[in-house]
């Protein structure tokens, strides 16, 4: 559907540079038939070759170290295999699963998890907001008040842990001589309450980092707009704010839940599981380190690993497309 | 040193892998030293095909020949050619001088030789006293201006911008405009210019190219586009305040419109007459082409017919008034219109009823809210198909309105 | 909240500061205070010590325990830092610039494994690793490493280098730079504080870990200073181990705090960018 019987002025311009160029346009049309396959093709191929060699060493040691062991961890929960009698390895089906099921401490320690998870995530979420409105909002020190809030990320979690043990720790600690009678950190209840802190004090600052970078989606003028219609600060943050960081709250949710779900070092450092405060991950290394029984071990392994994976799912299926990398899939 | 620099594209298509057409079969023959416009609504194709000039995109099939030599094949290095991006496309890790001998330093000129002539490109584009800055510390005119610079700086045989203005704001705009068109002169490159604005369209090139979906509308010098478009998409297209279109239907050799009946010329009847004939047509008639009916001497009123319509709005701006009527009557309709209204982000705000946009002299005293009487001129107006947009005055190339014979 | 700059205002917010950082850093000072304590002092419950000492860091260094840990640490997290951006950045690039059929694919499973429970795969690798030798060495605790620094790298490198303006590649190759060229001279460049900061994020998870260190290690080997640290016992049992673990904690704190003071701007951008993108 070509159209090029320009009229008028057009034409002679036109014609002018056909003459002028005339003498080697008669070469051409030779080469033209030459090129006939499509060579696009050629390059969107190149592309693909280019795309999967470039992805490959990163996908080839991601499945290598997590799929293999998985599948791996899965053969090994079928079986009775305890390093101490390697001789009485066999296979036994389920009844490993049935025996951790059936087993109070395993009950037990997963009620500690999940209830470690919901309070410090609750909690983190809450203070995690408020640290992010500072952050993102503040008059002053904008720049001291986002290192500082760093540092707790930053810090090796176990030099974290022994900073909360030694100041719960009776005569030693500052916070033990200022709040309590006794050793804290030997009763359960307060043990679980000092584990929290110190999760939710390493924790807070990335659940507010991914906060802030939700609200700095918030366009300043919708804020504006809303304030000159009459809405309260409250108003603007829970009827603008919040639904335009929904996506980012989720995304946060769901990377600290799956977080806290794996709590362990703080627990090993601050009470090594002692008075029922084991978490799951903990159970599991005690099982397998400690007690060197890989059957066992290995179950619980599988155990936590669904566990997460539904958290995960019931994540994403509340996301929606609002997942975490639906975007990374196109281009651009 | 005489570079011959036309560039000719030759039946040039681009399929992507999914199917899509982007362009389709364009002919086009661009002289040395020419400075042509490719113009149309976003999506129409003209950006794929400055890419595929530059080489930074591939043909699909056909020919593209630069100097008379077929570059399909080759890399934007061998073409020769110098590209101004929307985006500038500055090397922030570079310094202005930096970023204009990029392309010299690449060449491997010797540094004597670079420096000379960054200096002069720098002075060219009053852009000396920047050269140490990074592109950060500049506006977005300084910036623009560096881009320019980049590419003039080696000389090449073209220049191909990209709505190289559109990330400035109006004034600079207007400004720049100038600045881009007497460097052009002065060089005499060969340069070919992407823009989807009709403003920047009119006033710069030698040429315009008019695209929509792919394909070449019309090719011409601006004046002789805005005169005699081809067809209904052109004239919608180029002209600002835009042309006025009105539904007309063809009764026993008249139009029948919302300004009233309207005579035909023999030329027009005879076209009208076939079998496959339209019997609705689209009248169109550029704003400047109506009067106020007070002022209009005799002679003149007899090229053309009056009507009455209540005024809406007027616009003064000095040198003349914008009129704004209400017109009873059916809105013109055609695939072209829907298109140029979406273009313009108007497609869903139209208002009801059809109004006219007319400019008329400043001595008109015509206000708001009363019933004006308005002259428009017979020889200048436009009959286009809904069908296929068609202009059917149009008479070998040239416009003649409604009453020739 | 929103355009208050009233010197009121102003107090609230610097009110707000002062508690944050306040809660921020009492931990980390306290720990510190703890390792200049003496050992007489040491019991006293107060926050700041009364006599300042020394001692506690000639001890920790005079000691190969925790030299040889701090050796192990750094080179591990140093070689899995390394390797884990170079894979990290060529998927990135592939994934940010490149359309092949996968990469969703690809993008799913780094994600999965971000989430990963990693105590789940501490018993099959414990198991593999003594099979394979891999236990208690250093490549023993870098493979794992990679892996879950892996999903990290990738999303903070895609999202710094769709930042990237890729009309400058255009640019270059106009400017009559080849595909290589244009690469060094102009992406490269551009991506370098990208990856730098990938770097630091990843050498601070690598850097952190404590389960892998404490699961797949067993001797002074491979042990790193994490793992040192809930060893350490001190000269004799009845020496009180404390001071030296302060002193341990505070040592391998400094690279961390220096990040922070230093590419508190670039971290915050990384963390954020990647995670949350629409």
């Amino acid at each position: 559907m070509s159209v090029n019987a320009t009229p008028g002025g057009a034409d002679v311009a036109a014609d002018e540079t056909a003459t002028r160029s005339g003498a080697r346009h008669a070469a051409v049309p030779a080469q033209r038939n030459r090129r006939r396959k499509p060579p696009l093709s050629e390059n969107k191929k190149a592309e693909r070759r280019l795309g999967w060699l470039l992805c490959a060493p990163a996908a080839l040691v991601m499945v290598l170290v997590t799929a293999y062991p998985i599948l791996y961890s899965v053969w090994l929960s079928l079986q009775r295999f305890d390093l101490r009698f390697p001789d009485q390895r066999e296979f036994i089906g389920l009844e490993n699963y049935v025996t951790v099921l059936t087993n109070e401490f395993w009950w037990t320690a997963f009620g500690v998890t999940a209830l470690i998870t919901v309070v410090t995530v609750a909690i983190e979420l809450v203070l995690g907001m408020g640290l992010a409105l500072i952050m993102h909002r503040t008059l002053v020190g904008r720049g001291i008040v986002r290192t500082a809030a760093l540092i707790p990320y930053g810090i090796v979690t176990v030099v974290a842990a022994f900073s909360w043990r030694y100041a719960w720790t009776p005569g030693t600690g500052y916070l033990a001589n200022l709040f309590s009678e006794g050793a804290p950190l030997t009763e359960r209840a307060s043990s679980l309450a000092i584990i929290m802190l110190a999760e939710i004090w390493k924790t807070t600052p990335f659940m507010a980092l991914l906060l802030m970078a939700g609200l700095a989606l918030v366009p300043e003028d919708l804020l504006k707009a809303a304030s000159t219609d009459g809405a309260t600060a409250w108003q603007r943050f829970t009827k603008v704010m919040l639904p335009v960081m929904k996506p980012a709250i989720l995304v946060a949710l769901l990377f600290r839940t799956l977080d806290a779900f794996r709590v362990f070092d703080n627990i090993f450092v601050l009470t090594a599981g002692g008075n029922e405060t084991s978490s799951v991950s903990m159970l599991a290394y005690n099982n397998l380190i400690r007690g060197l029984n890989l059957g066992i071990g290995s179950t619980m392994s599988v155990l936590i690993f669904l566990t997460v994976a539904i958290i995960a799912f019931v994540f994403v299926k509340l996301f929606g497309t609002a997942a975490p990398g639906s975007d990374d899939g196109e281009r651009r | 040193m005489i570079v011959v620099a036309d560039i000719v594209l030759d039946k040039v298509s681009k399929k992507f892998p999914d199917g899509t057409v982007a362009v389709a079969d364009v002919d086009l023959e661009i002289a040395d030293g020419e400075f042509v416009i490719l113009v149309g609504p976003s999506g129409c194709g003209k950006s794929t095909t400055l890419n595929m000039i530059a080489g930074l995109e591939d043909i699909s099939s056909g020919e593209l020949r630069i100097g008379g030599e077929r570059v399909n094949d080759k890399a934007p290095r061998d073409r020769d050619i110098a590209m101004v991006f929307q985006s500038y496309a500055l090397y922030p890790n570079m310094t202005v001088r930096e970023n204009m001998a990029f392309p010299l330093r690449l060449a491997k000129l010797d540094k004597e030789t670079i420096n000379t002539k960054v200096e002069e490109a720098a002075k060219v584009l009053e852009l000396t006293a920047l050269l140490d800055r990074k592109p950060a510390n500049l506006s977005g005119g300084q910036r623009q201006r560096v881009a320019m610079g980049r590419a003039i700086v080696r000389q090449p045989k073209a220049f191909l911008m990209d709505e190289p203005l559109s990330n400035l704001d109006a004034k600079l705009r207007v400004q720049m405009r100038t600045v881009v068109s007497r460097l052009q002169k002065q060089l005499g490159t060969t340069t070919v210019y992407v823009t989807h604005d009709q403003t920047e369209a009119m006033t710069l090139g030698d040429r315009v190219v008019i695209m929509r979906g792919g394909a070449v509308q019309q090719v011409g010098p601006p004046q002789e586009l805005y005169d005699h478009p081809r067809n209904l998409f052109v004239a919608g297209f180029i002209g600002s305040p835009s042309m006025n279109f009105l539904h007309a239907v063809v009764e026993e050799g008249a139009l029948r419109t919302a300004l009233g009946e309207v005579p035909l010329g023999d030329r027009v009847r005879r076209e009208l007459e076939g079998a496959d004939a339209p019997r609705e047509l689209i009248l169109g008639i550029r704003p400047e082409h109506f009067e106020d009916a007070d002022l209009v001497d005799e002679d003149t009123r007899r090229r053309g017919m009056e009507f009455e319509a209540p005024v809406e709005i007027v616009e003064s701006m000095g040198s003349d008034k914008y009129v704004y009527l209400t017109v009873e009557g059916e809105r013109a309709t055609a695939a072209e219109l829907e298109e140029l209204a979406a273009d313009a982000g108007a497609a869903d705000f139209t208002g009801a009823g059809a109004n006219l946009v007319t400019r008329l002299s400043a001595e008109s005293p015509v206000v708001e809210g009363e019933t004006r009487r308005v002259w428009f001129n017979l020889e200048k107006i436009h009959l286009f198909d809904p069908a296929n947009g068609r202009n059917l005055t149009l008479h070998e190339g040239r416009a003649a309105g409604a009453l020739a014979d | 909240m929103a355009v208050e700059t009233t010197t009121r205002a102003k107090l609230r917010w610097g009110l707000l500061d002062v508690v944050v950082v306040v809660f921020a850093l009492i931990p980390v000072l306290w720990i510190a205070s703890l390792s200049f304590k003496t050992p007489a002092t040491l019991t006293d419950g107060r926050f700041w010590p009364r006599e300042w000492t020394l001692d506690n860091y000639r001890t920790i260094f005079a000691t190969d325990q925790f030299v040889r840990a701090l050796v192990n640490s750094i080179g591990i997290a140093l070689i899995a830092t390394v390797i884990a951006v170079v894979l990290g950045a060529m998927a990135a690039y592939a994934i940010s610039r490149l359309d092949f059929p996968g990469k969703r694919l690809l993008v799913g499973v780094s994600l999965l494994i971000a989430m990963f429970p990693q105590v789940s795969l501490v018993s099959p690798l414990f198991d593999i690793e003594r099979q394979l030798g891999l236990f208690d060495t250093w490549p023993g605790l870098i493979l794992p490493y990679i892996t879950f620094a892996l999903p990290l790298a990738i999303y903070t490198l895609s999202a710094f280098f769709k930042q990237i303006p890729w009309d400058l590649e255009k640019a270059a190759k106009m400017d009559g730079a080849t595909q290589g060229q244009a690469f060094r001279r102009v992406i490269a460049p551009l991506a370098a504080p990208g990856l730098f900061t990938t770097a630091i994020l990843v050498f601070i998870f690598c850097w952190n870990d404590f389960l892998f260190a404490i699961s797949l290690t067993s001797t002074e080997r491979s042990r790193t200073v994490p793992v040192a640290l809930s060893f350490f016992t001190g000269e004799s049992q009845f020496e009180d181990p404390t001071g030296a673990i302060c002193a341990a904690a505070v040592v391998i704190t400094i690279p961390i705090i220096l990040f922070v003071l230093f590419f508190q701007r670039r971290i915050v951008s990384g963390l954020t960018s990647g995670a949350v993108k629409g």
